[in-house]
């Protein structure tokens, strides 16, 4: 069994609203020293009877047709033996 | 006289679909039917609404799943030979997501649900929706999304503008596009934008539940009756 982990992230350009009110959040907080919250979802994903270059094209298709929206975020994976 | 008839699409989770049938219906007279998200058959259809909710709970994105129902490619199909497709709030995601609308909607700038009525400026009275509508006509129609913070990149934008695609925008009651009637944040105000060929437009606001006096503003009724004349131009 193959597991992969996916990060997805708004891009760097896109506004992130959710990251903003956690940031301001935590400077309430008093955590004065962050400068920057950047929030995403993160997936991980099983597969099974795959070798790990098949796993791994498969995570890259499933993250960039249906995890992702390449309009607004872009994904990164990391790939477990 | 020949009535229209209008396909409500119906996604598990929608929930404005049976507002968007009981306008054309009831208030509009025209002939409705709701279409299956696994049908793929659209014919007999003068125009197609994809309509609001929360297709498939939007628990991955919104419009993430939506767009690869079997429906979607028959609302490709028939956009792509002229048809007139009206997207409303879900279904402004879901034509992003299936790519027929440009961008993506992120959270709202405050980040909280925004359930209001609004105003926005028709700026395209060219397109299916607002044929027969002035530009500068302000419409009052409420809102309720969580994403409906409208964003492309630069150079989307840049052609969406060149191009006169967008058809709403955010503004004050008295048509004036500020900061302040941006209720969602959305880059240059834009609450509704069509294709390039004008046929197929979506906008956030809910034309299908201000579209009779109890409702408190019959303006949405306007953009119904554009899409019915779009779609039937003898009944114009």
């Amino acid at each position: 069994m193959a597991r992969a982990l996916v990060f997805v992230t708004l891009k760097k350009s896109v506004f992130d609203p959710q990251g903003k009110t956690i940031h301001d959040a935590l400077r309430s907080l008093g955590y004065a020293q962050v400068s920057e919250v950047r929030q995403g979802k993160f997936f991980e994903v099983s597969l099974d009877g795959l070798s790990p270059e098949q796993a791994r094209a498969t995570v890259e298709e499933i993250a960039g047709r249906v995890l992702s929206n390449p309009v607004i975020e872009s994904y990164r994976i990391e790939l477990e033996a | 006289m020949n009535k229209a008839t209008i396909g409500v699409v119906t996604f598990p989770g929608s929930n404005s679909d049976h507002d968007a049938y009981h306008v054309v219906k009831h208030v509009c007279g025209q002939d409705a039917r709701f279409v299956w998200h696994k049908d793929d058959d659209l014919s007999g259809l003068d125009a197609v609404i994809v309509p609001g909710g929360f297709s498939y709970g939007d628990y991955l994105r919104t419009g993430a799943i939506a767009r690869f129902s079997p429906v979607m490619r028959a609302v490709a199909e028939f956009a792509k030979k002229g048809g007139p497709v009206l997207g409303i709030c879900n279904g402004f995601q879901i034509l992003q997501e299936a790519g027929l609308l440009p961008g993506a909607m992120l959270r709202n700038r405050a980040v909280k649900f925004a359930s209001l009525p609004v105003h926005v400026r028709v700026e395209n009275d060219a397109t299916v929706a607002t044929a027969g509508i002035p530009r500068g006509t302000v419409l009052t129609m409420p809102i309720a999304h969580g994403e409906g913070n409208f964003y492309c990149e630069p150079e989307e934008l840049h052609r969406l503008e060149g191009e006169g695609r967008v058809v709403f925008r955010y503004c004050t009651r008295a048509g004036e596009v500020t900061e302040e009637a941006n209720v969602n944040g959305s880059l240059a105000s834009i609450a509704g934008i069509c294709n390039a060929s004008g046929n197929v437009v979506a906008l956030m606001p809910h034309p299908e539940r201000a579209s009779e006096p109890e409702l408190g503003s019959t303006d949405g009724r306007r953009v119904m009756e554009a899409l019915i004349r779009s779609a039937v131009p003898a009944l114009a």
